[in-house]
């Protein structure tokens, strides 16, 4: 600490760091700093202060706000100082406020002045730290003020001064493009500077413009090229050499700008490869900086249109980064593996183990790195190993941010892929327990959706079968403190139209957990109202079916207690539960008819039914209803106050969005005939209307938040909105029946979420996922490769509609398919060095000529059959085996079999037998070579089934699969 | 782009911070907690990239080194290449080394300008501007010698070397 004296600073600012040091809590801290502001203020107001003191001052006010402490009185002085001739004030002075100023702080305007003055100096330095000043302090409506100055600075002498004043013109456009579109140009003579710094500092900005507008640029692509081999060749001087690599920085900015110039265009890539492939070949793989160079290369290869050499080569790589025991060179070769998995599926093959690895590590930021590869990588056959796992790193961190992105990812997995509704239950339970607060609510209703449609058609067991094992486990699950909303709504919904479905429990049972769940969160309106919606759809099922209802004592005290209830919505639930229980059998039945969730309802759009009330009205002189869009003009007295508000803000300027328009300000015009009409409505037309409260869980959000506005979303829409908001008109079941769900909907859809992500999970947008992403589209389509796309991504409901099509399909890819469908459960499954093999046997055996439409017929066959099969359960072991042979043979001895239908329909039986008993470990392996989710699945099964004991290296791993 | 820079020790003290995108203050104080509580929380051996998407919104990544008793931290967007801001930091550190010999976290303290000037020289408004570690003290050097002949009454901004000399003298 001796040699403290030696920094020139005076002994206050040195105590004071010292005390600050050695404060022991963040309170002390503050009372030290709070003193010195004290001192500060005290001593900057004193006249006629040294400049070396005050310099010190503000260096020390700087110290003061870097710990959080306001020191605006401060301010102003920084600026006084930049107005100082002598340049080491001047350039404190430019310090301070570049540190205290933002580009819009009043005091901008003192400064310009100066800024303007300093950026005509002889000295150049001088110009540099004006040009520092510039790339922070000069706002969109300053810049006119120093642009022509910078652009004459881009000629400077100085290859520091070029530097600086390409960055600040750099900064401008960022700023405000418009205002320096003219000037663009400069950049591009900018890139053949003398100077390697200038033209380095000039990819910076073209990085910009590119990503931006692609295709003007194209013609850069030989020069950029022929740059970067020069560079690469050490034709730069010595001194950008950097760990023994020539001007690495710069090489990196160049393969950024040729990634974004070659991609998707052959003409431009093939410019690239010899020199990617020189770059590749010399990197410095020992080096930090040049793994960095490496790493930009396969992004660059991985971006381009594809060349096979490169594309080795970048696999060659990135297996050096992931065998490596950096953490910072695997985590570079994750994501240059999910890179590169777009171009060449089968790559990730060969690095499963490193990958199951990197999922273990103990870095957190390794392991989402993995798990964004992973979920790039999901597939049928592997989403119940991947899901299980992003499922346990959910539970288990805290950042709520991640648990939201990585619970939505996965909800996306698991209805995308799902290989049995039953899964996805269960899975989606696991969401809800654990992230329940988080997750979109969408993604609740998706799965109500899901128990009321199940498998889709003609599958009533099946669907009776879903719905009782939902039932089953959320009885399970109810006692449970603490669900979050979104769940106990599913529940509750659940629970109501299906909980007395399959006579299992009796309805007193159920209506029982209902009232249970009401008054444990007795403070969540919206729960409330799906149990009492559910009680009310229990007791009329209860009706209907003629059995006497026996309303227990604590269902009729929360009866009573809703019906005073302050939610209008509750209190109506209330009334219309009452009102229910006081009908008869029939008129009960048609009220609430049993297991009507996915009907149809007609909707009368033009609300024809009141044409007889609207007339008589008009009769007795009411006046006519006028459109809003005829509506101009007239101003009545509900909209008048927002009218003056208009009015009064039309005199300054509004730099906010207009707000949409506001329903309610026209809605009372019509009020005599359409409030009126929303009331009367129930009376005349009992269809539309009483189904309603079937649907309960559409309806009860929409009223509760804005309750009492019926009138407000007949007049928007038309009758249709009546029973929820728009968001769910058209997604939700209850509204639409399944086949319009199916037919119309669907069609409907696919124009607004053509754009949308695939993030939204909209169910009936999940049916048109070909339609959905593009983007996702080609990544399915380069992991399962070719076309079985459309047919693999559909959602597991039509699943089993199309699912012959789809083996078909895939079959007739034979070989190939088969082998990138081998994905992480394979991998997993089999004993590692095993499954390298069979995966690279395959691999190679891939190009073999099949003849696919004859595999196409046999496998359409075949796959009849086994479904046949399968569906009996009891022998459901024969048909798998014999699938798993078909599936083996027609992998390894594709070149062989040309008619699987014949080879199989001869020789199953005999075969099989002798190859299932023979090999057991061999049969684990292949038990997961999955064509199809279905079949994947019911390989599963069996496994466990067979209680086959898994014999790999890794026994972790099969715990995934074996549960 | 680069988002940020920011030094701090291993205790959580800020020693040297810049955003090239303009903060409030409150919200770089909360911001640079948020990056302690991560960084405290990596154990050894791990990789030197963090997520930083919770913290400063979307397309951000965080690179940091910890170098004796401080952590240096850049905060950028994807479009930049992750190891090569780790040699970035290297670069700095190295600049920081050349000036103030064997360079420690007191120097930073007590050479608030001279640091900022130097990263001035290498990243200007978010931007890789220099990435030579020589060609930064050339210029830095030039500053130097012009400031110590503007302002002959100050030595401050001297690297300790000169100071010794002048001292000896």
């Amino acid at each position: 600490m001796g040699s403290q004296g030696g920094f020139g600073q005076s002994k206050e600012f040195l105590d004071l760091i010292k005390s600050i040091g050695e404060a022991r809590s963040k309170a002390e801290e503050d009372r030290i700093v709070l003193h010195e502001i004290e001192t500060l203020k005290r001593r900057i107001a004193e006249p006629d202060i040294p400049k070396r003191k005050m310099k010190e001052y503000i260096i020390r006010l700087i110290y003061v706000e870097m710990l959080g402490h306001d020191a605006s009185f401060g301010y102003i002085h920084a600026v006084k100082m930049t107005h100082d001739d002598n340049i080491h004030l001047k350039r404190t002075g430019y310090l301070a406020v570049t540190q205290f100023l933002n580009e819009d702080h009043d005091l901008i305007i003192l400064i310009v002045n100066t800024i303007q003055k300093d950026l005509k100096s002889d000295n150049y330095l001088v110009v540099c730290a004006a040009l520092n000043a510039v790339c922070r302090l000069i706002n969109e409506e300053t810049i006119p003020a120093v642009l022509p100055q910078v652009v004459d600075l881009l000629r400077h002498q100085k290859e520091a001064v070029r530097k600086k004043a390409v960055m600040a013109l750099h900064r401008f456009y960022q700023k405000s493009p418009a205002s320096v579109n003219h000037l663009l140009s400069n950049f591009r003579k900018k890139l053949c500077d003398n100077d390697p710094g200038v033209m380095g500092a000039t990819l910076c900005p073209l990085f910009d413009l590119i990503t931006i507008d692609v295709n003007s640029y194209k013609d850069l692509v030989a020069s950029l090229a022929s740059i970067l081999k020069q560079v690469a060749e050490r034709k730069l001087p010595k001194s950008y050499e950097y760990h023994q690599m020539p001007a690495p920085f710069i090489q990196i900015k160049l393969l950024k700008i040729l990634a974004l110039l070659g991609s998707g265009d052959k003409k431009a890539s093939e410019q690239m490869y010899t020199i990617l492939g020189e770059i590749m070949r010399k990197c410095d793989s020992t080096s930090n900086i040049g793994n960095a160079v490496l790493y930009e290369c396969i992004c660059c290869i991985s971006s381009i249109h594809p060349n096979p050499k490169l594309l080795e080569s970048a696999a060659d790589a990135i297996s050096k980064f992931l065998k490596s025991d950096s953490h910072n060179l695997k985590y570079l070769g994750i994501d240059a593996l999910g890179r590169l998995i777009k171009m060449s599926p089968e790559i990730a093959e060969q690095h499963q183990l490193a990958v199951i690895d990197c999922l273990e590590d103990p870095d957190d930021t390794l392991k989402r790195k993995t798990f964004e590869l992973l979920y790039k990588m999901t597939k049928p056959s592997n989403v119940e190993v991947i899901v299980d796992r992003m499922i346990d790193y959910m539970i288990s961190i805290n950042d709520n941010h991640y648990k939201t992105e990585i619970a939505s990812r996965y909800v996306e997995l698991a209805e995308q892929f799902a290989p049995s509704n039953q899964w996805f239950i269960q899975t989606m339970n696991k969401v809800f327990e654990h992230a329940g607060d988080l997750v979109n609510i969408k993604v609740a209703h998706n799965l109500m959706r899901l128990i009321a449609e199940g498998f889709g058609e003609d599958d009533d067991t099946a669907d009776t079968q879903l719905r009782s094992s939902a039932v089953d486990s959320y009885l399970r699950i109810v006692g449970e403190p603490k669900l979050p909303s979104a769940f106990l709504q599913v529940i509750c919904w659940v629970l109501g139209e299906y909980g007395t479905a399959d006579g299992k429990y009796s309805a007193s049972y159920i209506t029982g957990k209902l009232c249970d769940i009401a008054e444990a969160y007795s403070t969540d309106d919206t729960v409330k109202a799906y149990a009492i919606s559910a009680l009310m759809k229990i007791f009329s099922f209860e009706m209907a079916a003629g059995r006497k209802v026996d309303v227990l004592p604590e269902c009729q005290s929360l009866i009573e207690e809703l019906l005073a209830s302050h939610s209008t919505d509750l209190q109506q639930r209330a009334y219309e539960l009452q009102a229910i229980l006081g009908l008869d059998a029939q008129a009960a039945a048609s009220v609430m008819p049993t297991d009507a969730s996915c009907e149809d309802i007609e909707i009368d759009k033009d609300l024809s039914f009141l044409n007889g009330y609207v007339q008589k009205s008009l009769e007795k002189g009411a006046k006519p209803y006028i459109p809003e869009s005829e509506r101009s003009g007239m101003v009545d007295l509900n909209s008048f106050r927002s009218h003056e508000q208009h009015e009064a803000s039309a005199h300054t300027l509004r730099f906010e969005a207009y707000e949409l328009p506001k329903p309610v300000i026209p809605s009372k015009t019509a009020t005599p005939v359409m409030q009126s009409s929303s009331s009367s409505a129930l009376v005349p037309v009992p269809e539309p209307s009483y189904p309603t409260e079937s649907f309960q869980p559409v309806a009860p959000v929409s009223s509760t938040s804005d309750a009492g506005s019926s009138d407000l979303r007949l007049r928007l829409d038309g009758v249709q909105k009546k029973w929820g908001r728009s968001t769910y008109s058209t997604s939700s079941t209850s509204n639409t029946d399944t086949l319009t769900a199916q037919n119309g909907a669907p069609q409907r859809e696919s124009v607004t979420s053509s754009n949308s992500r695939a993030r939204e999970f909209s169910y009936d947008s999940r049916r048109q996922q070909p339609e959905i992403s593009a983007e996702k589209q080609k990544l399915a389509a380069s992991l399962f490769g070719g076309a079985a796309k459309s047919d693999k991504r559909q959602s597991p409901a039509s699943q089993k509609v199309s699912k012959t099509p789809t083996q078909a399909v895939e079959k007739s890819h034979g070989v190939k398919s088969a082998v990138s469908e081998s994905a992480l459960a394979d991998k997993i499954v089999q004993p590692p060095p095993d499954l390298l093999d069979l995966g690279e046997a395959s691999v190679s055996s891939a190009p073999t000529s099949v003849d696919p439409f004859k595999q196409l017929e046999g496998l359409l066959d075949l796959s009849e059959n086994t479904c046949t099969l399968n569906s009996r359960q009891g022998s459901a072991s024969a048909p798998d085996f014999m699938s798993l042979y078909g599936e083996t043979t027609s992998n390894e001895q594709s070149s062989r079999v040309v008619d699987p239908l014949s080879g199989f329909s001869t020789t199953t039986t005999a075969e099989m037998n002798g190859h299932g008993a023979s090999t057991g470990t061999q049969t684990t392996q292949q038990l997961s070579k999955g064509v199809s989710t279905k079949d994947s699945l019911e390989r599963d099964a069996l496994v466990r089934q067979l209680g086959v004991t898994p014999t790999g290296q890794n026994p972790n791993l099969f715990k995934d699969l074996l549960g | 782009m680069i988002r940020a820079v920011m030094v701090m020790n291993t205790l959580g003290k800020l020693r040297l911070s810049k955003f090239y995108d303009f903060q409030p203050m409150e919200k770089q104080q909360e911001l640079i907690r948020h990056v302690y509580a991560v960084l405290s929380s990596r154990p050894e051996n791990v990789s030197n990239f963090v997520d930083a998407e919770s913290i400063f919104g979307p397309d951000t990544r965080l690179v940091y080194k910890n170098l004796a008793t401080l952590y240096f931290v850049f905060v950028f967007d994807s479009s930049e290449n992750e190891l090569a801001m780790l040699d970035l930091i290297q670069v700095f550190v190295e600049t920081l080394d050349k000036c103030f010999r064997d360079v420690c976290e007191l120097d930073i303290v007590f050479n608030y300008s001279k640091t900022q000037t130097i990263l001035d020289e290498i990243i200007s408004g978010g931007q890789l501007l220099e990435t030579s570690s020589t060609e930064v003290m050339k210029t830095v050097e030039e500053i130097t010698k012009l400031e110590a002949a503007s302002s002959s009454s100050s030595s401050s901004l001297l690297p300790k070397s000169l100071v010794a000399w002048r001292q000896g003298q």
